[in-house]
């Protein structure tokens, strides 16, 4: 078929990973509305701050593009430029996860406080170790980049790290809407 | 822009096309969170954010992800998978709901 077998792999992943998600949402929209004692959503969520998340989220695939691009042009000063925002912008989304946690439980919303709590925590939990993952892998890019190892024949890999990088910002996307926007 | 090594030989979208989605992409954000504040959209708020929020995944996976030029394949791999997704949400719902009108009888 004349594809590349780690991008076809990698393509399927991302198709078993679409699974995991949808599983996730589903119960999250099944047990919506059904929690017996608060904190309620409408109480807690806070939009304006998640909205920022949001834009940082989108604004580093903006950058993971941006430097798969100068990796493929051979433009390695750009490349790991781009490849640290990337993964700066994806520790700014987890500072603002890990606040958005310690509020939470401070405010008396734990993991088996409600069902609300239970299905919010394990879904964007799940997508907050999503992103850690990405991290560590852009920043391993990144210092491979440094050594002098990362170069235009290797922009296979890099393009691999930003379909996963991607994934993970529309995976974000989806729960924007179906938690914190449609409450 | 070609791409190297992949294998594929699909030609990327261009910086100029990266930066005009990126900014499509906040806009459409803004445009959630307004709604979302605006009383007077309160009625169609659930279809306008979910129309928003696929025009958002849909930009994403198709010129950031490269859908869009790369081998069909891959769209294959990524749609069949997304498609099931969806069916599991949809009929997810349709038994809580119907489990509970029955138990109900609403």
């Amino acid at each position: 078929m004349g594809v590349d077998s780690r991008k076809m792999a990698f393509w399927a992943f991302i198709g078993s990973e679409c699974l995991l998600f949808g599983s996730l949402i589903a119960t999250y929209l099944v047990y919506k509305g059904r929690s017996l004692v608060g904190p309620y959503p409408h109480e807690i969520l806070n939009i304006p701050f998640t909205s920022f998340s949001t834009f940082d989220l989108l604004m580093s695939s903006l950058a993971m593009v941006l430097a798969l691009a100068a990796v493929q042009r051979g433009d390695m000063k750009q490349g790991k430029l781009w490849l640290l925002v990337t993964a700066l912008l994806g520790l700014v989304f987890l500072g603002g996860q890990f606040w958005e946690f310690s509020h939470f439980v401070h405010e008396g919303l734990g993991l088996t406080t409600n069902l609300f709590g239970s299905t919010f925590y394990v879904l964007t939990g799940t997508h907050g170790a999503h992103v850690t993952v990405g991290v560590i892998w852009l920043l391993t890019l990144w210092i491979q980049a440094l050594r002098g190892k990362l170069g235009p024949k290797q922009a296979l890999t890099v393009e691999i790290t930003g379909l996963y990088w991607h994934f993970v910002d529309v995976v974000w996307i989806v729960i924007f809407t179906v938690v914190y926007l449609i409450q | 822009m070609s791409e190297h090594g992949a294998g594929a030989g699909a030609a990327h979208a261009t910086t100029g096309t990266y930066l005009r989605i990126a900014a499509i992409l906040v806009m459409i954000t803004l445009i959630e969170v307004g709604v979302f504040y605006v009383p007077t959209f309160q009625s169609v708020l659930v279809p306008l954010l979910l129309v928003l929020s696929a025009v958002k995944f849909t930009l994403v996976v198709m010129f950031y992800m490269h859908l869009k030029f790369d081998n069909r394949f891959f769209a294959f791999l990524f749609g069949g998978p997304l498609l099931l997704a969806l069916v599991v949400v949809v009929s997810l719902l349709l038994i809580f709901y119907g489990a509970v009108r029955l138990r109900t009888g609403m």
